[in-house]
C-alpha cells in the first residue's frame, strides 16, 4: 500500500478537501477546453451554413466506414478507462494496469484508422494547400472543408497522442504501487480527460462524417 | 442537492462505486445510439437532419458526462462548473449563429 501517496498536502484540511479541489481544478481545464473546441466547432458551423453544398461534398469524400470503426473504438475505450478507475476505487492493481493498458490499445487503434485516413486524403490530393486538387465545383469551399477537417481532426488527434502518453506514465505509477483505494486521484483526473476527448469526437463524427449523407 | 445521487457502496474515500453492469449498460446505449445516428443521416429529412445528429450526439455526450465521468455522483460545485461551462459555450454559440442567421433579412 502506498501510504505516502495519500498524504494531504499542507494547504487542505482534510484528504476530501484535497480530493475535491483537484476535481474542480481538472473540470476548470476541461470548461476551457470545452471553449477551445466550441469554437472550432462555432467556425465548421458557420462555414458549413454559408458553403452547405462544398461541405456535403467534402462530407461523402470522407471514408464512412473508417469513421464509424473509430466512434465505437473510442466509445469502447471509454469504458476500459472508466473500469480502470473502477479498479483504482476497489485498490485492484493488476486490473488497474490491465484496464490503462487496454485504453491505451484502442487509443493506438483509433490513432492509427486516423493516420490511414490521413493517407487517403494526402493520395487523393484532398490536403488543403498547393498540392490541394478537387476537380468537381465548388473546389475552393471544399478545400476549406477539408482545412476544417484537419485542424478539428488534428487538434482532437494531438489530445489522443497526449491521453496515450498520460495512461502510460499512470501505467508505471500503478505498477509502482502509487496507487491505493484511498488515493487514486491521477487515474480518476486522466480519466476525465479521456472522456472528454471522447466526447469531441461524439460530435465531430455526425458533423464532419454524416452531415450530408442524405442524398 | 447530493442527496440526489442514488445510494451506492462507497470506497474508502467516500467516493461513490458505480457497479460494473452500469458502466456496460451506459456502453450498450452509447453503441446504439451510435447505429441509430448513422441510420439516420441516410434518410433524407431536409433541414432536420442536422438537428437529429445533434440531439444524438448531445445525448450520447451527456451519458459519458453523468456516468463515465461520474458527475451524476458529484457534489453541486463540480454541477455548477459544469453547468457554467455549457452556459459559456452556448452563449457563444446562439450569438454568433443569430447573427449569421439574421444577416438576410
Amino acid at each position: 500500500m502506498a501510504e505516502a501517496a495519500a498524504v494531504v498536502a499542507h494547504q487542505f484540511d482534510d484528504a476530501e478537501q484535497q480530493r475535491d479541489s483537484v476535481s474542480l481544478g481538472m473540470w476548470l481545464f476541461l470548461i476551457q477546453e470545452i471553449m477551445f473546441f466550441g469554437g472550432l466547432f462555432l467556425g465548421y458551423t458557420v462555414y458549413r451554413y454559408k458553403y452547405s453544398e462544398a461541405f456535403r461534398i467534402g462530407s461523402n469524400e470522407l471514408e464512412l466506414a473508417w469513421g464509424g470503426i473509430n466512434t465505437v473504438v473510442l466509445i469502447f475505450s471509454s469504458l476500459t478507462m472508466a473500469l480502470a478507475v473502477h479498479a483504482a476505487q476497489l485498490g485492484k492493481r493488476k486490473a488497474i494496469v490491465a484496464w490503462l493498458l487496454a485504453t491505451i490499445l484502442l487509443g493506438s487503434v483509433f490513432l492509427g484508422i486516423k493516420g490511414i485516413e490521413y493517407t487517403h486524403k494526402f493520395e487523393h490530393h484532398l490536403v488543403p494547400g498547393p498540392g490541394f486538387h478537387y476537380e468537381g465545383s465548388h473546389a475552393r469551399q471544399v478545400q476549406l472543408f477539408f482545412s476544417f477537417y484537419f485542424v478539428m481532426t488534428g487538434m482532437h488527434a494531438l489530445h489522443m497522442v497526449i491521453g496515450v502518453g498520460l495512461l502510460a506514465v499512470l501505467v508505471w505509477m500503478a505498477q509502482a504501487g502509487k496507487f491505493d483505494s484511498a488515493y487514486y486521484s491521477p487515474v480518476e483526473m486522466t480519466g476525465l480527460y479521456w472522456h472528454f476527448v471522447d466526447i469531441v469526437w461524439i460530435f465531430l463524427f455526425p458533423l464532419l462524417y454524416l452531415l450530408g449523407r442524405d442524398r | 442537492m447530493t442527496q440526489r445521487a442514488i445510494p451506492l457502496p462507497t470506497d474508502e474515500s467516500g467516493h461513490h462505486v458505480v457497479p460494473v453492469r452500469l458502466y456496460l449498460m451506459i456502453f450498450g446505449a452509447l453503441m446504439v445510439l451510435t447505429a441509430v445516428t448513422v441510420w439516420a443521416a441516410t434518410v433524407n429529412l431536409g433541414p432536420l437532419n442536422v438537428v437529429v445528429a445533434l440531439l444524438i450526439a448531445g445525448l450520447k455526450a451527456t451519458l459519458v458526462i453523468l456516468y463515465f465521468m461520474h458527475v451524476r455522483y458529484s457534489k453541486p460545485q463540480v454541477w455548477i462548473f459544469v453547468g457554467a461551462g455549457f452556459l459559456w459555450l452556448a452563449i457563444m454559440i446562439t450569438l454568433t449563429i443569430s447573427d449569421y442567421l439574421s444577416r438576410g433579412w
